[in-house]
């Protein structure tokens, strides 16, 4: 592949990107306070004292959070701090009750780690590229303000007050939109596979600020801007290859790039200046003495790392070598948690690996792309799956009588032997029935037997096609081969 | 029978407990010396009606032979920090005007469970934050206690300062405090009374105002040792709602009682002879000593080498927590809000803020902001953080050579109102021997120990080990059986 670049009056430039994804950690309970953190509910109706910030309450940390947060560090091989602390971020915001956001700056739970991506995840043989991944830290995430639900004033929702996020701050390791889409898909499946996040971007539980500069290629880092809250990988892909042109133009015309805070505007997909680095914030952390320290035992992440399951790539591996399953197949299979799930319960059926990913992958996923469905609304289940292959490897039906049981297993549900039994659809390979047919098709078409004896190999294909036509199709194709074969040479 | 309101918590709870008179006469007695005591400006909120539904309650109990708690039928005063359900919570502002909680402070309701009985809300420094009970938003408290010969009104120290008078002046037996630079002990002192400051984590702070995380301690403020320890028994206890509490059984401190102090070593930190320091706190100390020996202690030389930083520490840490913690009273959700017509949210913050909160509480709010800034931090923040290490480490290593520390508890005896009002740095200063133990987390008790020549009580300060509150309190007994204080103020104000 070549390298990704953008073209200006002064020659080639190079983009460099840093992703800090913001992920909702998937917890029934808010990081300090026992709310709910169900989406989608009526304004307000999640909210403890706690979260509201009345006077004299003190935040509690929720365990289950800093295990998914220790988790996902495992998860991407990243040292795990056995020590670290909940600090303050300042600053005055209607969202924000308690006047300052509890996060972790100083000391963060989980520290450097890495990320394989595959640039095209069709294509086994494209490039693999390893993104360092900085640090992930707890926070929590602020509220809601509606401005469109009064003519003077704004409403203030509180239920997402306080629901424990993941910050986690990539390395400026990525060169090209490609790149970056690749990596967020990567961390989603992770996280996913992990069950950390739910990667739900279109509800907000996985979000981007994505950092950008532009720089001659392998020279110095330029200044960067931080175009916040990118809610999908289109407009992440969007906003790099907006801001790396208007970084280079800027530049081209003899400006300067200002370090900033920039917002994405996906109707005209463009970024807006938001602050600049001179009216930005200043937070002034500090350590938060209403929490200690959180010091972790060896032994809770040793319970950690064995509640992981079998990641993505360790899964490809093993679907290669052992299954024996393609390279694409194997890529394509482990990207989804979901997928490979489905894969591994047509497998615990008895399905053959190389049978079955081949069938879900092709007509599976044909089907349900036709019916505009996903795996989740699937009406066949993978065991009904596993068993419509075990009716064509054992013989009896043929793989092209599997396609028509099928589209009546997506219609109806039904078992696929129900469905062959009920339309006597088994296939026929009793050879004395066979060898009536064939001697009638013979005799009701002497003339091509005499072509066919006479050197035209080729009409032996019109012989095996009368022959499954008169038996509706139902014929053992291979048995009706060998008859004919023998049948025509006599 | 007696008057009940000069009766001890132990006796009134006892004469309850044996029949000799009943929760409902005693509120009602404490109701009547409340409501004739409005000169003092002790409380900000009179409750007589739940002080005799709660007496009533306690009464049944009895009638009904249902065990009694520790503090069966006891009237107390609730410093307006702690929240109270149903009733005004302000923390003597104006931000917090009107505010009803919906909830009730673990410790107050860890003491409603034990049969104590609330005749209001006490004034204090607005937030917790001053040294005269100046602060406050509803009006200073007037000391019950008078100089010989003048009627001066004088301070009763702070923050605490409606807790003091209300126990001096018998309004209430008993009143909880909230400690974090000295606002137990030096208001104590200033009024002849006995409060302790337990170790940091013994008294949930879940439902108190917060003032500065790290070092907001409550604890009990009564007439004298023992009273002290039977309202901290029933205040005290691991409360899972504050991650800083102390996950530890509350000992038995009232049957341990014990002034017999053999065996045991008393310190005499060097560093806090003062240049400068009243030559009649400097005798009552040499007194204290010799009290301590009389009991059997041996009195033993120690430094505290750091103890001239604590109080510079002290006002960089505590008001780095408070602009913090203060944040939260933004006009948004509950309390005072100010806006103007056409006023957007800056407004409003900055409205609400410049009319909710007094000068004392700005003052520490923009200290506080200040030393947080970057390019300040480092200079002002980390750098007090590193002197409260060296402070904790001077007391680890003092502990080693003896049990408790014996010190004055205030440089001077009560002020005249006014008279530091316009000076913040020498109010500061008169928190320079209690702040130490606050930075490190210790329990510390002021104990009345003799009467100046103006005719005010002064008072001793023992500071123990961290979890050791039994040691002061034993060596706070042994100073309160030798220095016989009986003095009252003379009751001025009804």
């Amino acid at each position: 592949m070549t390298d990704y670049r953008i073209e200006g009056t002064t020659g080639a430039w190079e983009v460099v990107i840093g992703l800090e994804v913001h992920a909702q950690i998937t917890s029934h309970s808010k990081l300090f306070s026992g709310s709910s953190t169900e989406f989608g509910n009526e304004p307000n109706t999640q909210v403890s004292l706690i979260d509201a910030a009345m006077p004299g309450m003190l935040p509690v940390p929720n365990m289950e959070c800093i295990r998914q947060a220790v988790r996902t560090g495992l998860a991407i091989n990243a040292q795990i701090n056995t020590f670290s602390r909940f600090d303050r971020k300042n600053y005055f915001y209607a969202d924000l009750p308690q006047g300052y956001q509890i996060s972790q700056l100083y000391h963060p739970i989980v520290g450097e780690g890495v990320i394989e991506v595959q640039l095209d995840e069709k294509d086994p043989d494209s490039e693999r590229r390893r993104i360092g991944v900085e640090r992930i830290h707890i926070e929590q995430d602020a509220g809601k303000l509606m401005h469109d639900q009064h003519p003077t004033m704004s409403y203030v929702d509180l239920n997402r007050c306080g629901v424990a996020l993941m910050e986690i701050v990539s390395m400026p390791d990525m060169r090209s939109p490609a790149e970056a889409g690749a990596y967020v898909k990567k961390l989603r499946s992770i996280l996913r596979y992990v069950g950390s996040c739910d990667g739900n971007m279109e509800q907000g539980s996985m979000r981007a600020d994505v950092n950008v500069s532009v720089r001659k290629p392998g020279g110095e880092l330029g200044t960067r801007t931080e175009t916040k809250n990118v809610n999908s990988i289109r407009f992440l892909q969007q906003v790099i290859e907006y801001e790396a042109r208007r970084q280079v133009d800027l530049i081209e015309d003899g400006g300067e790039v200002v370090q900033e805070t920039r917002l994405f505007d996906a109707e005209k997909q463009e970024t807006r200046s938001m602050r600049s680095k001179e009216d930005a914030h200043d937070y002034r952390y500090f350590p938060d003495p209403d929490l200690l320290p959180v010091e972790l035992e060896d032994g809770f992440i040793d319970e950690c790392r064995a509640s992981l399951p079998e990641l993505p790539d360790a899964k490809r591996a093993r679907y290669e070598n052992e299954l024996g399953v393609s390279a694409y197949n194997a890529a394509v299979l482990t990207a989804d948690k979901e997928t490979a799930d489905w894969f591994e319960h047509m497998l615990a059926a008895g399905a053959p690996a190389k049978a079955a990913s081949n069938w879900l992958l092709s007509e599976l996923f044909g089907a349900l792309n036709k019916r505009d469905k996903t795996l989740a609304q699937s009406p066949v289940s993978p065991q009904q799956a596993a068993e419509l292959l075990a009716l064509v490897a054992d013989g009896t039906i043929s793989g092209k009588i599997a396609k028509d049981v099928f589209e009546i297993m997506l219609e109806t549900g039904q078992a696929p032997a129900d469905i062959v039994q009920e339309q006597g659809l088994t296939q026929q390979s009793d050879t004395g029935a066979i060898e009536a047919v064939i001697a009638d098709v013979l005799a009701n078409n002497a003339d091509k037997v005499a072509e066919y004896k006479g050197g035209k190999d080729r009409l032996f294909g019109f012989f095996v096609g009368q022959t499954m036509k008169a038996m509706q199709g139902k014929a053992n194709p291979q048995v009706v081969n060998e008859l004919l074969k023998r049948a025509l040479n006599q | 029978m007696a008057d009940i309101t000069e009766l001890s918590i132990k006796a009134i709870r006892d004469g309850i407990v044996s029949g000799d008179f009943t929760a409902v006469e005693t509120a009602a007695a404490f109701n009547a010396r409340v409501a004739a005591a409005k000169d003092l400006n002790a409380f900000i909120v009179k409750t007589p009606d739940i002080a005799v539904d709660q007496a009533k309650a306690v009464d049944a109990a009895k009638a009904d032979g249902k065990p009694l708690g520790k503090m069966a039928g006891v009237p107390i005063g609730m410093k307006d920090l702690f929240c109270t359900q149903g009733v005004q919570t302000t923390a003597a502002s104006h931000i917090l005007e009107g505010f009803i909680p919906t909830y009730e402070s673990s410790v107050s309701g860890n003491l409603w469970a034990s049969g104590a009985v609330m005749l209001g809300k006490l004034n204090l420094d607005q937030f917790a934050m001053g040294s005269s009970n100046e602060t406050s938003y509803f009006g200073n408290v007037i000391s019950p206690w008078r100089k010989s010969g003048s009627d001066a009104a004088l301070a009763p120290g702070g923050s605490s300062g409606g807790s003091s008078t209300a126990v001096a002046a018998r309004l209430c037996p008993g009143a909880t405090g909230t400690d974090t630079g000295g606002s137990i002990r030096q208001p104590a002192a200033f009024t002849g009374i006995t409060g302790i400051k337990p170790t940091y984590g013994r008294c949930s702070r879940w439902g108190v105002v917060a003032f500065a995380s790290s070092l907001d301690q409550a604890g009990p403020m009564a007439h004298d040792v023992r009273d002290c320890a039977i309202m901290l028994e029933a205040m005290a206890g691991f409360d899972p709602k504050d991650s800083t509490s102390l996950n530890a059984p509350v000992p038995d401190w009232e049957v341990a009682l014990n002034s017999d102090l053999n065996g045991k070593r008393v310190g005499i930190p060097k560093e806090y002879h003062m240049d400068g320091m009243d030559a009649e706190i400097s005798a009552l100390w040499d007194k204290g000593r010799d009290m301590l020996r009389d009991a059997g202690a041996e009195i033993v030389d120690i430094s505290l080498p750091h103890t001239k930083y604590a109080l510079p520490a002290y006002y960089i840490i505590a008001p780095a927590e408070a602009s913090s913690n203060l944040a939260r009273y933004d006009g948004v959700r509950y309390g005072q809000r100010d806006l103007p017509d056409g006023a957007g949210l800056q407004e409003m913050y900055a409205e609400t803020r410049a009319a909710g909160f007094g000068d004392e509480v700005k003052r520490r709010i923009m200290i506080g902001t200040y030393v947080l800034s970057a390019g300040f931090y480092d200079a002002y923040y980390t750098q007090a953080q590193k002197v409260r290490t060296l402070i904790r480490r001077d007391f680890d290593t003092a502990f080693e050579q003896c049990d408790v520390i014996l010190a004055p508890t205030t440089p001077t005896a009560a002020f005249e109102l006014g008279e530091k009002s316009d000076d913040p740095l020498a109010m500061y200063l008169n928190d320079v021997f209690a702040v130490p133990a606050s930075l490190a987390g210790l329990p510390a008790m002021s104990v009345p120990a003799g009467i100046n020549s103006d005719g005010l009580p002064l008072g001793l300060q023992i500071i123990g080990p961290a979890m050791d509150e039994q040691s002061v309190l034993n060596a706070g007994l042994a100073i309160e059986e030798r220095a016989g204080f009986t003095a009252k103020p003379e009751e001025w104000w009804t």
